[in-house]
C-alpha cells in the first residue's frame, strides 16, 4: 500500500516464479510484502464474506434449527437458537394430507422440465450453430423468455391459455375443432403438463447458450474426417457431437434439476398450486403465510435440502469415475 | 466403449461404397432433410420466443371490447391507450398507481445495484489477485451459494426480519437482493479480472502507483466493460425477483414493487381487465428488455484487447 513495499511487488511477481524459492537478502522484504498482500485481501473480500454469512449461511443453520421446535408466528418472540426441541414438525410434515403426492409432482416436474429445457436448448443450439444472416438478432430474440420477468410471463401465459378469452383457445378451436375450451392451467388432467411446458419455455434459453459456446468451441476437424469418411449427418451427431456435448449436457442438467426442484415463482404464478400442481416449495409458503407455522415450513423447507442432497449426492457417485475420465 | 463398436462397422461400410455417384444416398437424403428442418426450426422457435411478447404488446393498445369479441386477432383493428393510463395513474385518481410500483423498484434496484458492485469489485480483486489465507474455500462458498435455492432462505430470513422489526422496509428487501447476487457478482468480475494482463498492473506499480492505486486507475477502467454488465444482470435481478417481495412487501401497497404489484392486480379484490394487466406487463418487460440489449453488446465488446502493445 506504501511506496516502499513496491520494489518488493515488482521483484516478487515476474522475478521469482518458484513462490516458495525466494532470492537470498530479499526474503525478509518479500515476507512483509505477502503479509501486507494478505492482509489487504482479506480486508477487501471480508464485507462479502460477512453478509454472506450473515444472511446466507446463517439462516440456513438457524432453520435447520427452527424446524425441531414449536413456533409460530403468533408466539414468534420466543423464538431463539435455544427452546424445546422435538421431531414434532417432521412428523406432521410427512402426515400432513397430500404429503407423497406433493413430493411426487414435485419429481415430476423438476425432472421432465429439466428434460424439456435442455432438449430444447439443445435443437435450438443444433440450429443456430452455423452461420447465417441476421443470426446475431435470433440468438437474442432466443433468450427473451429467460430474461423478461417471470411475473410478467406467467400473466402472459395465463391470458394466452385463457378458457373464455384466451388466444390458444380461440384458434384451437377455430383450426382444430377443439368441442371446447381447454382449461389448460385449471384442469387437473392438464395443468402439470402446462407448468412443464412453460418451466420448458422459461428455461430453454439457459441451455442453449451454453450448448452454443460449446459447441462453437468445438474443433470441427474431427467432424470433417468423419464427413470425408462418409458418415452422414445424423451419424455425425450421434457419434461425434453428442460425446462431445455431454459432460456440457450433464452440468446443465444438474444445475437446472436443482433450481427446477426448488422453484416456487413459476407455479404460484401460475396456479398457486392447484389443479395438481403443487410442489413443495409452494407448500413452504402456505404452511409459513397462510398457517403462520414457522417450525412446520421450516420442516417442510428442509425436508427439500434433505431430498435434494441425497439426489445430487447419487448422481455424483454414479457419475464419480466418468467425471475423473474428463479431467 | 459401445460408441466405439457401433460405430467402425458403419464407417467401414461407407469406404467401400462412398456416397458420391450415388443418386439417393443416406448422406444426401439426410443432408436435404436437415437443411430444412434446421430452417423450419429456427423459424418456430422464433414464434415461441417473439409471438408471445408481441401478443403482450398487442393486447394492452387494443380496447377491451375488441380484444372479449375477437381474441385471436393478430393485428390491432383500433388502437387505445387507455390501459396504460388507468394502469399508471395513483389510486387515488381511479388508476392502479403502477408508477409507484415502478419508482419503488428502481430504488430497490438501483439499491442493490450499489451496494453489490461496491462489494464485489474490491472482493473480487483481492480473490483474483491477491493471495490471503482462505482464497479458495471463498470461492468454493461463493460458488456454494450461486447454487444455493433462495426457498429455504425464505423462512428464517422472513422470521429474523418480523423479530427486529424492519420485515416490509426496504432496506431488508435490499440486504436480501445483495446476499443473492454479490456472490456471483464476485464470481463473474474475477473471471474478467483474470483476463486483464498482469503486466498492465505491474507497469503501473513500477510507476510508483500503489496498490489501491493501480486498481483504481488501472485493473477499475479496464474491467468496466464487465462491471457495467454486472451491474445490469443484478439489476434484472432485482427488478425481477419475486418470492421475497411478496414475503417482506405485500402488506404494504406503497411498498409494492413491479413484480409483485403485477402478481396482485390478479387477485380476488383487484380484477383488472385483460388490456391493463397487459399494459402492466409491458410496463414491467421494457426495462429488462433495454437493459438486455445494451448488456448484451457490452459483453460482447472486449477492451482489453491491444492494450499491451508498445
Amino acid at each position: 500500500m506504501t511506496m516502499s513495499e513496491l520494489p518488493g511487488a515488482v521483484g516478487a511477481a515476474p522475478g521469482s516464479p518458484p513462490p516458495g524459492v525466494p532470492r537470498k537478502g530479499t526474503r525478509p522484504r518479500v515476507g512483509a510484502m505477502r503479509r501486507s498482500e494478505a492482509r489487504t485481501g482479506i480486508a477487501l473480500i471480508s464485507p462479502t464474506v460477512v453478509i454472506v454469512l450473515v444472511v446466507v449461511i446463517a439462516p440456513l443453520l438457524w432453520s435447520f434449527s427452527l424446524a425441531f421446535q414449536r413456533i409460530r408466528l403468533i408466539n414468534l418472540r420466543d423464538a431463539g437458537i435455544i427452546g424445546e426441541y422435538s421431531f414434532d414438525n417432521i412428523i406432521a410434515v410427512v402426515n400432513y394430507p397430500g404429503f407423497l403426492e406433493v413430493v411426487l409432482t414435485t419429481l415430476t416436474y423438476s425432472v421432465l422440465g429439466t428434460a424439456g429445457s435442455v432438449t430444447l436448448g439443445l435443437i435450438a443450439a443444433l440450429a443456430l450453430r452455423r452461420t447465417f444472416r441476421g443470426r446475431g438478432l435470433v440468438r437474442t430474440f432466443m433468450l427473451l423468455p429467460y430474461v423478461a420477468p417471470m411475473v410478467a410471463v406467467a400473466m402472459l401465459w395465463r391470458t394466452l391459455l385463457d378458457p373464455q378469452f384466451g388466444f390458444i383457445n380461440h384458434w384451437g378451436q377455430e383450426l382444430f375443432g377443439w368441442d371446447d375450451p381447454i382449461g389448460f392451467l385449471s384442469n387437473s388432467s392438464t395443468a402439470l403438463a402446462t407448468v412443464i411446458v412453460f418451466e420448458a419455455w422459461r428455461q430453454f434459453p439457459f441451455a442453449f447458450i451454453f450448448l452454443l459456446a460449446r459447441l462453437q468451441a468445438m474443433p470441427g476437424e474431427l467432424e470433417e474426417a468423419a464427413r470425408v469418411d462418409g458418415a452422414t449427418v445424423s451419424q455425425r451427431f450421434r457419434h461425434i457431437i453428442l460425446p462431445q456435448l455431454l459432460p456440457t449436457i450433464a452440468v446443465l442438467a444438474v444445475l437446472r434439476f436443482i433450481w427446477t426442484f426448488t422453484s416456487f415463482d413459476e407455479i404460484y404464478l401460475l396456479t398457486r398450486g392447484g389443479a395438481g400442481t403443487e410442489v413443495i416449495s409452494v407448500r413452504v409458503f402456505d404452511f409459513l403465510t397462510g398457517r403462520g407455522d414457522i417450525g412446520l415450513a421450516s420442516a417442510q423447507a428442509m425436508m427439500i435440502a434433505v431430498i435434494l442432497v441425497v439426489l445430487v449426492g447419487i448422481y455424483f457417485k454414479f457419475t464419480a469415475k466418468r467425471q475423473q475420465d474428463f479431467q | 466403449m459401445t460408441v466405439l463398436s457401433e460405430s467402425i462397422p458403419s464407417t467401414t461400410e461407407h469406404h467401400a461404397h462412398p456416397p458420391r455417384g450415388h443418386g439417393f444416398s443416406r448422406d444426401r437424403l439426410e443432408t436435404g432433410f436437415f437443411t430444412i428442418a434446421r430452417r423450419v426450426v429456427i423459424v418456430l422457435l422464433l414464434i415461441i420466443t417473439v409471438f408471445p411478447f408481441y401478443y403482450m404488446f398487442l393486447l394492452s393498445i387494443r380496447p377491451l371490447g375488441d380484444v372479449l369479441r375477437n381474441p385471436g386477432a393478430l393485428w390491432p383493428a383500433e388502437f387505445d391507450i387507455g390501459p396504460y393510463v388507468e394502469i399508471l395513474l395513483p389510486v387515488t385518481d381511479g388508476g392502479q398507481g403502477f408508477g409507484s410500483f415502478m419508482l419503488n423498484s428502481l430504488i430497490l434496484a438501483g439499491g442493490t445495484v450499489a451496494a453489490t458492485l461496491l462489494l464485489a469489485i474490491p472482493g473480487s480483486y483481492a480473490v483474483s489477485r491477491l493471495r490471503f489465507f482462505g482464497r479458495r474455500q471463498v470461492s468454493v462458498l461463493f460458488l456454494a451459494v450461486y447454487l444455493f435455492p433462495s426457498i429455504l432462505l425464505a423462512v428464517p430470513l422472513f422470521v429474523f426480519f418480523t423479530r427486529i422489526g424492519l420485515r416490509g422496509s426496504l432496506i431488508a428487501v435490499i440486504i436480501v437482493y445483495i446476499s443473492q447476487t454479490v456472490a456471483v457478482s464476485v464470481y463473474m468480475l474475477r473471471n474478467y479480472f483474470e483476463t486483464i494482463p498482469v503486466s498492465l498492473e505491474e507497469s503501473a506499480a513500477l510507476d510508483g502507483c500503489s496498490r489501491l492505486g493501480t486498481m483504481w486507475r488501472i485493473s477499475l477502467p479496464l474491467a468496466m466493460p464487465a462491471i457495467v454488465s454486472n451491474g445490469l444482470w443484478v439489476f434484472m435481478v432485482a427488478w425481477n425477483e419475486f418470492l421475497f417481495a411478496l414475503l417482506f412487501l405485500v402488506e404494504d401497497r406503497d411498498r409494492w414493487t413491479v413484480s409483485l404489484g403485477l402478481s396482485q392486480l390478479t387477485t380476488g379484490s383487484l380484477d383488472v381487465p385483460t388490456t391493463v394487466l397487459m399494459a402492466a406487463c409491458v410496463l414491467t418487460t421494457i426495462p429488462i428488455i433495454l437493459v438486455f440489449f445494451v448488456s448484451e453488446r457490452l459483453l460482447t465488446e472486449g477492451l482489453t484487447s491491444g492494450a499491451e502493445k508498445g
